[in-house]
């Protein structure tokens, strides 16, 4: 699914990548760790195909469609309803069958009775609850995950939890965390950057 | 198909964004008028015909840039363009629905100034309004192309009138040359060829100013 | 482009020397006064090789921001800036040989009938916006992106504000398409040839030598880093 061989990015002087080597077969789970500015977020923005790295080569054979990106920021927008922003992805992804899609993930992360409220009077949580939900919407082959536990509160994490397990043998995982006992049960590999 | 369909959800997702936030147009309105009242006082006495409708232009210009450099703020300050960067289809469809987005702002902003100009100074003329309408298109195309890459830079809206009014000048020409002479034609001609050309140009390389 | 043969930078140096020593004597000594202006009409020689050779310096420029937009090639996009950087400086001589030339031609220092300087001014400002871009923006893809884009547009903005300052004209008086300067014809044509080759090899070393400072500087980092 993705192969990626001596990889390096470099933004100006700062180098943030350096000969990362990395190889996810379809239906693994690859765990990133490192510590903070090792370069975990660089690494999913090039797998996810938001940034081309300065160096080495890298190798996806899921196409932008087939992709799911979850990053620090939510990525949705914040004068919007949770609804809103929803019907906007699904358009712009074609998902076919959009309201009911949108209904029953708004139902399971718990956000069906805030679906007409803005974004912006969401709490942290409930933010990043509708941000898993634009990224389970399309159905992605491929997940991209950046630290998706952070600002999850006990329960949100056990519906993230129970999401992936639920998709754990059918699709392919890309995961940064800064703790990975989490998610040592799913994980198939483990990839640690250097400071 | 599908690509009309994008731009459309893109479109509805700026128009309603401003609708909720009401910012943008209403500080056009405002604007545009407080110009005119400038104006008025900037050139004392009975202004001619031709010296107006060059104020009327900068006026147009500089409203247009008010909305301009709001465009892509919603996306910058939520970073919101890596989902629409990341999303399926074309990334032109950014571009041409934030320009239709900004397009019905400063026509908005135009339905309240071209009235308001001619009560203040002069009548406005039939060869006028359509320059007004293809300038519009091109100061859209380019403004928002060019806000799209401001919005990438840290100086921000410094940059946008810097990047946009040199080439905003055969807008200029074509425009106020098309209120003040007889025949317009050949104005009117020269602006429609500016949006053309310069739409395929945007068009073209959307890609590259959102995507690494 | 590293297999391709390049004159070697010295060679260069020393015919642009050469040719531009060359190019003064001709002007100062080979070329005939002119019937109205007499000898301050010279300053006509290097006023429009140098403008042909920002011209040059701007499609070089631009022809290898495409490069770098079609190939995604680095050095493309230095070399894009390096040409856009030259074609600047060229420009900057423009404005200055054409103010000079305007005040002995109609004793003023600015002339908003004269197009070609009408239009350097306005490509002056397109491409000082071009490095306002480039220094606002962190060096990457994003930036040379931009910077090839923007040098794109350059290319469009050129016929076109062209076309709009003829068309401007029309508005105060009708447009005359009629030509300054003198017939081309004999020492004339030669002196003007010698001229226009001098700069465009003067543009050409000089490019050579910030292309090749720059890529240097390149290198001394990646090396710097392996060694770190």
């Amino acid at each position: 699914m993705l192969v990626a061989r001596r990889l390096g990015k470099r933004y100006g002087e700062k180098r943030v990548l350096r000969g990362i080597d990395l190889e996810l077969p379809r239906g693994g789970f690859l765990v990133v760790t490192g510590p903070n500015g090792s370069g975990k977020t660089t690494l999913l923005r090039i797998c996810a195909g938001l940034a081309q790295p300065t160096g080495g080569t890298i190798e996806r054979s899921a196409v932008r469609a087939q992709v799911g990106y979850l990053g620090h920021e939510p990525l949705v927008y914040r004068e919007l309803t949770a609804l809103e922003n929803l019907e906007l992805y699904g358009r712009l992804y074609r998902v076919v069958e959009r309201r009911e899609r949108i209904g029953m993930l708004l139902e399971r992360f718990g956000l069906w009775d805030a679906r007409h409220e803005r974004v912006a009077s969401y709490s942290r949580g409930m933010t990043q609850r509708l941000a898993l939900c634009r990224v389970l919407l399309h159905e992605p082959e491929l997940f991209v995950l950046d630290e998706p536990y952070s600002a999850l509160d006990e329960a949100g994490a056990e519906l993230l939890d129970a999401q992936l397990a639920e998709l754990r043998a059918e699709r392919t995982f890309l995961l940064a965390t800064h703790e990975p006992v989490r998610v040592e049960p799913f994980a198939s590999g483990r990839l640690a950057l250097a400071a | 198909m599908s690509y009309v369909r994008d731009v459309g959800a893109l479109a509805r997702k700026d128009l309603l964004l401003e609708l909720r936030a009401r910012d943008t147009l209403p500080a056009m309105l405002l604007f545009v008028a407080a110009v005119f009242v400038v104006f008025h006082f900037a050139l004392p006495g009975t202004p001619s015909r031709l010296e107006t409708s060059g104020l009327l232009w900068v006026a147009i210009l500089f409203t247009a840039l008010l909305g301009l450099g709001r465009a892509f703020v919603p996306e910058r300050e939520q970073g919101t363009l890596d989902g629409l960067v990341l999303a399926p289809c074309d990334r032109s469809a950014i571009w041409l629905a934030k320009s239709l987005a900004t397009l019905a702002f400063l026509v908005a902003a135009e339905v309240v100034a071209l009235p308001l100009y001619a009560l203040f100074f002069h009548r406005v003329g039939g060869a006028t309004v359509a320059a007004v309408a293809l300038a519009d298109i091109g100061i859209c195309a380019v403004g928002t192309f060019l806000g799209a890459m401001a919005v990438a830079t840290r100086a921000r809206d410094l940059l946008l009138p810097l990047l946009f009014l040199p080439l905003a000048v055969p807008i200029v020409v074509g425009a106020v040359g098309a209120s003040v002479v007889v025949s317009p034609g050949r104005y009117l001609g020269f602006l429609a060829l500016y949006d053309l050309l310069f739409a395929v140009v945007c068009w073209a390389s959307f890609e590259y100013v959102v995507a690494e | 482009m590293g297999r391709t043969f390049r004159i070697p930078l010295p060679a260069l140096a020393v015919s642009s020397l050469v040719l531009v020593t060359t190019a003064l004597a001709f002007v100062f000594f080979v070329a005939p006064d002119d019937a109205n202006q007499g000898f301050s009409q010279r300053i006509f020689y290097f006023h429009v090789s140098i403008a042909i050779t920002a011209y040059a310096c701007f499609a070089g420029g631009a022809w290898n921001a495409f490069r770098h937009l079609w190939k995604r090639d680095p050095r493309a996009d230095l070399a894009s800036y390096v040409c856009v950087h030259q074609g600047l400086i060229f420009g900057t001589l423009v404005l200055l040989t054409g103010s000079i030339w305007a005040k002995i031609s109609w004793g003023h220092w600015w002339l908003w009938s004269e197009d070609q300087l009408v239009l350097f001014l306005v490509l002056f400002l397109f491409y000082c916006a071009y490095f306002m871009l480039r220094f606002s923006l962190d060096p990457g893809p994003q930036r040379a992106n931009l910077s090839a884009v923007y040098a794109l547009f350059g290319v469009v903005l050129i016929p076109v504000s062209f076309a709009a300052i003829r068309l401007a004209k029309g508005l105060i008086h009708p447009v005359l398409f009629t030509r300054h300067g003198p017939n081309f014809g004999g020492w004339i044509l030669v002196t003007y040839c010698v001229a226009q080759t001098a700069m465009l090899v003067l543009a050409y070393t000089l490019y050579r030598l910030e292309l090749g400072g720059k890529r240097l500087d390149l290198r001394l980092r990646d090396l710097r880093e392996v060694l770190a």
